[in-house]
């Protein structure tokens, strides 16, 4: 149940965008941020759309894995519908009280909770195609200058790397205590929010206590490895900008400059 | 030449309660190409014991010898985890990369080693384990066998001459125990690794070439696994079992006061005897 969020998921794989370096990868991630964001009308949000698809038939990724995985993302973007919807000001359409409903409103709901989903569709690729390791030695590598002001780049990227690591024996961790606590006739099903919520306590807490644990025996083998910390290490995988992230930054400064025009339609 | 030398080791954890010993005055020599299995009850302090042979734990009275350097010397503590590398029970918690290659090339990576050697060492040590196909795949991906090896793997990189296996089977399946003891004895045989083995399986205490029985913190016997097992009063009086076949003969000789050899102790061994023991009434 736990297993099929895939957001954060790394897909192995030997195309165009998984060769890509991570660095040049995060910044065109965010042109396609600035690209999602100033795209105004229905053209540009269909070109935008086409766009990411075609960059999911690169990657040999499917997109529908990645529609699949927006499920969970539903209360995030009703909540930014919703906020939308009552407080823009515009033609007032419907009103119940003080809360009104206005065109505009609907609108702009409309136009971010498709804004929300493209950022997380298109911003899921940088994850689906980049080996976590390499991500944080990304990370690392752009935040290195920063440690001159006493950025810890190195032991943030360890970190990162470290929690990608656990994600999916945790995951299978929790599924294991969900079965167990149901066999001694726990219920998380049936309820109201707040029993809900409480009847995760149960997991939560052999949770933590394993994580803990797990930590610590962790924490072990790393010493037994010799980690003293960011100081004279040596990289096993080394970034190298190649002609590949010129092409894709090209062309993803292009997108940017077609959404722009669309934008004047 | 003795690899590992504990002279006098105590050890206790300060704030503990309980004013017990949890090391009382361990003197052990471990020499060079040994294969040496530790063996006793829960909490008897063999871990503990193992956690001394690389410095993570240093004793409280007493000392320990990897090479003639002292465990306590902190600013030689990097090259004797380099010595004396250690692998633990529950593989999940020891892989750190989630690339099988990446993980094995951590400790190289932490030593500063060049690209280029690193690369060699990486590919080295993971097909030692013959793990070679399975160098690009993630490690959750892999059973626990085989993550057991990675583990090895990324320990063996750092070329080691001792490997300290903390209870490495005990959260395998059947086959993936296979699989390790295997990897350990190709180990200890083709590639002269000082191999001490932490279990409480019998059937892998006897693999190995000598054995070392523990009860509350002390050693009270060191001796071939043999001559260990042929002892068998000793072995039950602290709780363990015997090897399968050693188990059978001992009882057949309780049950029916028979004077069987106490000594057997593979099941082709224990095989061979009776199928002698037949023909011979036959």
């Amino acid at each position: 149940m736990i297993k099929d969020i895939t957001i954060g998921q790394y897909f192995p794989g030997e195309s165009f965008i998984h060769k890509l370096d991570p660095r040049n990868k995060f910044f065109l991630t965010m042109i396609y941020m600035i690209t999602i964001f100033i795209s105004q009308n229905l053209y540009s949000f269909i070109f935008v759309i086409l766009n990411i698809i075609f960059l999911y038939k690169i990657s040999h990724i499917k997109f529908i894995m990645a529609l699949k995985s927006l499920k969970h993302i539903i209360p995030i973007i009703i909540f930014t519908a919703i906020l939308n919807i009552f407080f823009i000001d515009g033609n007032i359409l419907f009103s119940f009280g003080f809360l009104k409903i206005t065109d505009m409103g609907i609108n702009l709901a409309i136009l971010m909770s498709f804004r929300v989903a493209c950022l997380i569709i298109s911003s899921s690729l940088l994850t689906y195609t980049t080996s976590p390791v390499v991500l944080s030695n990304g990370i690392e590598n752009i935040l290195n200058p920063l440690k001159k002001i006493k950025v810890p780049a190195h032991e943030i990227s360890m970190m990162m790397t470290i929690a990608i690591r656990f994600i999916p024996t945790l995951i299978d961790e929790a599924d294991k205590i969900i079965v167990a606590q149901k066999s001694r006739g726990a219920n998380f099903e049936t309820g109201n929010i707040i029993s809900r919520a409480k009847a995760m306590i149960p997991i939560l807490i052999p949770l933590f206590v394993s994580a803990f644990r797990r930590a610590e025996e962790l924490a072990l083998a790393l010493e037994c490895r010799c980690y003293n910390g960011g100081e004279g290490r040596t990289k096993f995988i080394q970034l190298k900008y190649t002609y590949r992230d010129f092409f894709a930054l090209l062309f993803s400064l292009l997108s940017l400059i077609i959404v722009i025009f669309i934008n004047f339609i | 030449m003795n690899i590992i030398s504990a002279q006098n080791v105590f050890f206790n954890y300060e704030n503990s309660d309980k004013n017990i010993d949890i090391l009382n005055n361990i003197n052990l020599n471990i020499e060079q190409g040994e294969f040496v299995s530790i063996l006793g009850h829960n909490g008897c302090g063999k871990s503990t014991l193992a956690k001394h042979l690389n410095g993570i734990l240093s004793p409280t009275k007493g000392d320990v010898f990897i090479k003639n350097i002292s465990t306590k010397d902190i600013e030689k503590s990097l090259y004797i985890k380099q010595l004396v590398g250690m692998v633990f029970q529950n593989p999940d918690n020891q892989l750190v990369a989630t690339i099988v290659e990446e993980d094995v090339a951590f400790a190289l990576e932490n030593l500063g080693v060049p690209l280029e050697d690193m690369k060699k060492r990486v590919d080295k040590a993971i097909e030692t384990v013959g793990m070679s196909d399975y160098k690009k795949h993630g490690v959750h991906q892999l059973s626990g066998g085989q993550k057991q090896r990675v583990a090895i793997a990324g320990i063996l990189a750092m070329n080691p001459e001792c490997i300290v296996l903390d209870e490495p089977t005990a959260m395998l399946d059947p086959s993936g125990r296979k699989e390790v003891m295997k990897t350990i004895i190709d180990l200890n045989n083709n590639h002269k690794k000082t191999i001490i083995l932490i279990t409480h399986y019998m059937e892998e205490a006897v693999l190995s070439k000598r054995v070392i029985l523990m009860d509350k913190g002390k050693i009270i016997s060191d001796n071939s696994p043999r001559d260990t097992f042929s002892n068998i009063e000793l072995i039950k009086s602290i709780g363990l079992d015997l090897p399968q076949a050693t188990e059978l003969i001992y009882n057949l000789n309780k049950k029916h006061s028979l004077n069987f050899p106490n000594n057997i102790l593979f099941e082709d061994e224990c095989v061979e005897f009776l199928f002698n023991l037949l023909k011979k009434e036959l």
